[in-house]
């Protein structure tokens, strides 16, 4: 951690203005370097000084610097941004002059990662910081903030809070057997309250994987016979709206052909590029192969010729994608219709065509509709906010369950206890308490006991 | 006068720390303020119970004496938490105040290499950071290789009850006003701790008829894995319940700026686990009433212990408090409630060994520690004996880990995290108090105390029969089989369990918890100890869990081989916590898994740390 690193802290594209920070001992001296104006090492920290970017004196942009020092800064190193003029040329220009004068570029995530290293954050606020840079699309920018402000924190303690004062009961009669007066808390009353806890984990996990998903994009699919107008109505979408962000790598190369966003959604297109070339999914790969991407796919487009009757492979994906989240779109709506629409009313349907754009406004409305941002986001936000905390979560369920099942055995309550403190120490990773007193404390604030 | 080990201080520490030494051949003195006071139970007339009786049979696991010592002293035996499982089922013995302390002063003065004598310490020899003897009171120096402090509450003690404050040790005795300073001077972190006892009433005085009758377990019990009984199970005695009531509890209230605590008299911090009676009337308002128990103290005279009502109330309010209780209406207290302040040294400038960090050759053990009760203070005492003995003998230390003994989780306890109150082993504090079961200490323990030589050829024999006992029965059972005949089903069925439908082992069916080992002596005859049927059938039946919970000490002990060098320098680990720095550089973890067990220690810092190790590693 010795040297110092430079990224485009900005979405690249977006915005009148980008910033490229610099983290690192050196980020100010190199700053110093490319910039004319003040003498930034002299500059005292937390100011803004306003100048140019030159290279070797060729001038890059005009910028606003900001130099903030060590330790009260972001990454608790001394930190420079430079505000330039968004757009990718210059934005890059500036990067590599940055990087040209010593600074190497930042791996994703490697400020959060210096800032937890450094101290500045806890385990959790740094995944929400990772979390706010993968994210896309406002609604997850909120939860993971909330996230950063001890969120998921907040829910996983007063969680365990709950089930500290079962385990504490079950400890206090353990470790002081004569109190008669403390009452002995029976196996009934911890089935039922093993009961609840489970009940209400099993929530916060649901929703957190409902928002996980959401998070990687609705897997979209869409999905006709031949020359019903699938290309066109892709493309159109992907005309229709410009904010497609990338076509995302890594693990869903393979699967994903691009990333549409509607309204904040993000829609990733369940690759059909052989398709296209191959002119035909269900000539080339049949069936069975159409059947495996629906199973796959969390949205599903079943785009129809209105101008023809339905055909038996129409009748075939229509059933299929049945109990799927689906939109039936009949396409070429322009045109005679042929289509009995009355044996399609339980579906939502869309009308669209190429000659007018109405059809695929209803169809971005429709599509919303069914992934209700609005409703999600008054939901309380009680859920875990990656991958990592949602499957110790699940390990902690299992405990609970685990418990339960152990309890209906008619296992001794000592045998019990394992696995309910098992899931409560659990619990405590998502939060980064590793090893606490709790349960002592907790016993002696709520129990009288003693000589 | 030189001696090998010099142990100060004859309660329950000394007492196991001195016998340990002198045991392992040490010429060892035993140095005390009164030997009539030797093992004396100041407190209550009991030992053992939840954690605590775990203790006492790892204490004689190792070869140590307040097993066998309880169990020539028990007036009453019982066996607490039958009902809640194995792991935290532990023996609780009320035992005699006059027998226990007689049969410890004969054990310790029949022990060859061992001197006791009379003297109060008042400074240690020290040179270059290195225990040379200790002085006495009257200037008398005696020397020795090593010194072990077992001082219990007598340093700079002072008893309080009500405004009144006065230097001294229990039961009148002298306390010890210079070793705490000698300690302070000698670089040592010094607390104030507060503990108390409650009143005793003449046993005559109490109308017994408005107390609920508390009897013992009708078998006969033992600590010691002997299992010698030398007290008569059928003629034990018995304990009483009684509760304060709204009159207690106004006495206590009208009164509570007079009691000591309250009065704002102590300074020292007391322990949760032993509020005051006006402690609870405070904390607890809502409760009607508090439970509290009349104990005998001995058969030899007429105390009884008033167990719940430890109280720093002046005596009149005493006396009031007590006459509100059934049946002691009329009641005579025999010796008046009191707290005691006193100096004890920060644990977390020990070893895991009980030596300290900071004077070579220095062990102490006990309430010194921060500990409270006499079974931790034993504890203690013994694992201090031994490894100054070690240390003598240029060997090992012998540290017990977590999953092997609650010793070994209240060592460190201690030296890992310190105290903030006087610190009371609780089954709560152990991760894997599965392993850790009152029924398995010599399984646990034995090996060690036949290795560092506190324990017998023969009873090492014993144990290795024992071992072999439990593995040939497990065989038996796991090789003999029943089918799903018709009346075997229905004995099944009849007992409670579900028919079988294929051959089962006897192994496998004694698993189910509906089965215990009388099912299956239906179809099998073996003659084998109750102590080995015992530990198969524990191990039938919780085999998954012990398994779990040995995976989950595996873990722990991984993070354990990571060792963290002597040398190593905090303030050069840059982007350490600076906190975190502060409590490493303090305590000094010896391993990553102490390191990370400190409060104030992040994982992040962890995770620094181990990163710095391996380098360090890489450029040696």
């Amino acid at each position: 951690m010795n040297d110092t690193i430079a990224a485009v802290a900005t979405a690249v594209g977006v915005g009148a203005i980008s910033i490229i920070r610099l983290s690192g001992k050196d980020s100010i001296k190199i700053a110093n370097e490319i910039f004319t104006g003040k003498d930034l090492e002299k500059a005292p920290t937390h100011t803004i000084h306003y100048g140019h970017i030159v290279d070797y004196e060729t001038p890059i942009d005009e910028v606003l610097v900001t130099v903030m020092r060590a330790p009260r800064t972001y990454t608790k190193e001394n930190v420079v941004e430079i505000n330039c003029h968004g757009g990718i040329n210059t934005t890059n220009k500036v990067l590599e002059t940055v990087l040209n004068h010593g600074a190497r570029l930042a791996e994703p995530g490697e400020f959060t990662k210096r800032a937890f290293l450094n101290g500045r954050l806890d385990l959790s606020q740094s995944e929400a910081v990772m979390d706010i840079i993968a994210s896309q699309n406002n609604d997850d920018r909120i939860c993971a903030l909330k996230s950063l402000e001890g969120r998921t924190t907040k829910i996983i303690k007063a969680y365990r809070n709950e089930l500290n004062d079962l385990i504490s009961h079950i400890e206090v009669n353990i470790d002081y057997p004569e109190y008669q007066d403390i009452e002995i808390i029976t196996k009934e009353k911890i089935s039922q309250k093993l009961t609840n806890q489970i009940k209400e984990l099993n929530e916060i996990i649901e929703q957190s994987e409902e928002r996980q998903s959401l998070k990687a994009g609705i897997k979209t699919l869409i999905i006709g016979r031949p020359n019903v107008g699938k290309s066109s109505i892709l493309n159109s979408l992907l005309e229709y709206d410009k904010a497609i962000v990338t076509n995302i790598e890594g693990t869903t190369r393979d699967l994903v052909e691009g990333n549409i966003n509607i309204k904040g959604i993000p829609l990733n297109i369940i690759d059909t590029a052989g398709i296209r070339q191959t002119k035909d999914l269900i000539e080339q790969i049949g069936v069975q192969k159409s059947l495996d991407l629906i199973s796959q796919a969390d949205l599903i487009l079943v785009i129809l010729n209105g101008n023809e009757q339905l055909s038996a492979i129409d009748q075939e994906l229509l059933e299929k994608t049945l109990h799927k989240t689906s939109i039936v779109v009949i396409n070429k709506s322009d045109l005679k219709q042929h289509i009995n629409i009355e044996s399609l009313k339980d579906r939502n349907i869309v009308k669209t065509n190429t000659k007018t754009p109405a059809g695929l406004k209803d169809l971005k409305e429709k599509i919303c509709e069914l992934f209700n941002m609005d409703k999600i986001s008054t939901l309380n936000l009680t859920y875990l906010s990656n991958a990592r905390q949602i499957s110790i979560a699940k390990q902690a369920l299992d405990s609970l369950k685990q418990a339960l099942n152990s309890l209906k055995n008619n296992l001794p309550v000592d045998i019990i206890q394992i696995d309910i403190l098992d899931a409560f120490n659990k619990l405590g990773e998502i939060i980064g308490i590793t090893y606490s007193e709790e349960v002592i404390d907790n016993l002696f604030r709520n129990f009288c006991v003693g000589k | 006068m030189k001696y090998e080990v010099i142990v100060v201080g004859g309660g329950h520490a000394g007492c196991e720390a001195s016998l340990a030494c002198a045991r392992k051949k040490h010429k060892t003195l035993l140095l005390t303020g009164n030997i009539k006071n030797i093992a004396d139970m100041p407190c209550n007339p009991s030992i053992g119970g939840p954690a605590k009786g775990i203790v006492v049979r790892e204490i004689d696991a190792l070869g140590g004496e307040m097993g066998r010592n309880a169990d020539k002293a028990a007036l009453q035996i019982k066996m607490l938490n039958t009902k809640k499982g194995p792991a935290v089922q532990a023996l609780r013995a009320q035992a005699d105040k006059i027998v226990y302390p007689k049969e410890m002063l004969k054990t310790l003065q029949s022990t060859p290499n061992l001197e006791i004598k009379e003297g109060m310490v008042e400074h240690l020899d020290i040179k270059d950071n290195k225990i040379r003897g200790v002085i006495l009171q009257d200037g008398t120096k005696i020397t020795s290789d090593i010194v072990i402090l077992t001082t219990g509450t007598y340093l700079k003690s002072q008893i309080l009850t009500g405004c009144d404050k006065y230097f001294g040790g229990p039961h009148g005795e002298k306390n010890s006003k210079f070793l705490s300073d000698d300690l302070k001077k000698n670089g040592f972190k010094i607390l104030r701790l507060k503990t108390g006892t409650p009143p005793r009433i003449k046993k005559d005085s109490i109308d017994f008829t408005q107390a609920q009758l508390e009897t013992g377990d009708n078998i006969c019990y033992t600590f010691s894995f002997d299992k010698k009984a030398y007290y008569d199970y059928t003629k034990q005695e018995p304990c009483y319940l009684i509760y304060t009531n709204e009159k207690t509890h106004n006495i206590i209230k009208e009164n509570l700026s007079k009691s000591s605590m309250y009065g704002g008299y102590v300074e020292g911090v007391g322990p949760r686990y032993c509020p005051s009676i006006e402690d609870k009337v405070v904390r607890f308002s809502d409760k009607e009433r508090h439970q509290l128990f009349l104990e005998p103290e001995s058969i030899y005279y007429d105390d009884i212990y008033l167990q719940g009502f430890s109280t720093s109330m002046p005596h009149d309010i005493q006396e009031q408090m007590v006459h509100s209780l059934p049946g002691l209406q009329n009641a005579t207290i025999l010796k008046y409630a009191y707290a005691i302040e006193y100096d004890a040294i920060d644990p977390r400038q020990l070893k895991a060994s009980l030596e300290t960090k900071i004077i070579e050759n220095l062990f102490t053990a006990g309430q010194i520690n921060g500990t409270s009760g006499y079974e931790e203070a034993a504890g203690q005492g013994i694992i201090a004996g031994i490894n100054a003995a070690l240390k003598i003998e240029h060997k090992e230390p012998l540290i017990l880990k977590r999953n092997e003994a609650y010793i070994g989780v209240l060592i460190d306890d201690l030296t890992t995290k310190g105290i903030k109150d006087p610190y009371r082993l609780l089954t709560s504090r152990a991760e894997y108090r599965l392993l850790l079961r009152h029924d398995n200490a010599d399984l646990r323990l034995r090996k060690y105390g036949y290795d560092v030589g506190l324990i017998t050829e023969k009873q090492y024999q014993d144990l290795l029969e024992k071992k072999e006992n439990i593995a040939s029965l497990e065989e038996k059972l796991k090789n003999t089989y029943i089918t799903p005949q018709k009346d075997i089903n229905k004995y099944l069925e009849h007992v409670n369990t579900s028919a079988i439908k294929d051959r089962i082992s006897l192994y496998d069916l004694l698993k189910r918890p509906e089965i215990e080992i009388n099912n299956i002596q239906k179809f099998i005859t073996f003659n084998y100890p109750e102590d080995v049927i015992e530990q198969v059938t524990i191990n039938a039946k919780y085999g998954g869990y012990i398994e779990k919970a040995q995976r989950e000490a595996r873990k722990m002990l991984d993070l354990e081989q990571k060792q963290i060098p002597d040398n190593i320098e905090y303030s050069k680990i840059p982007n350490i916590a600076s906190e975190a720095k502060e409590k490493l550089e303090q305590i000094r973890p010896r391993t990553l898994r102490q390191a990370a067990m400190i409060s104030g220690v992040n994982p992040s810092d962890i995770a620094i740390l181990m990163v710095y190790l391996k380098k360090g590693a890489k450029n040696d």
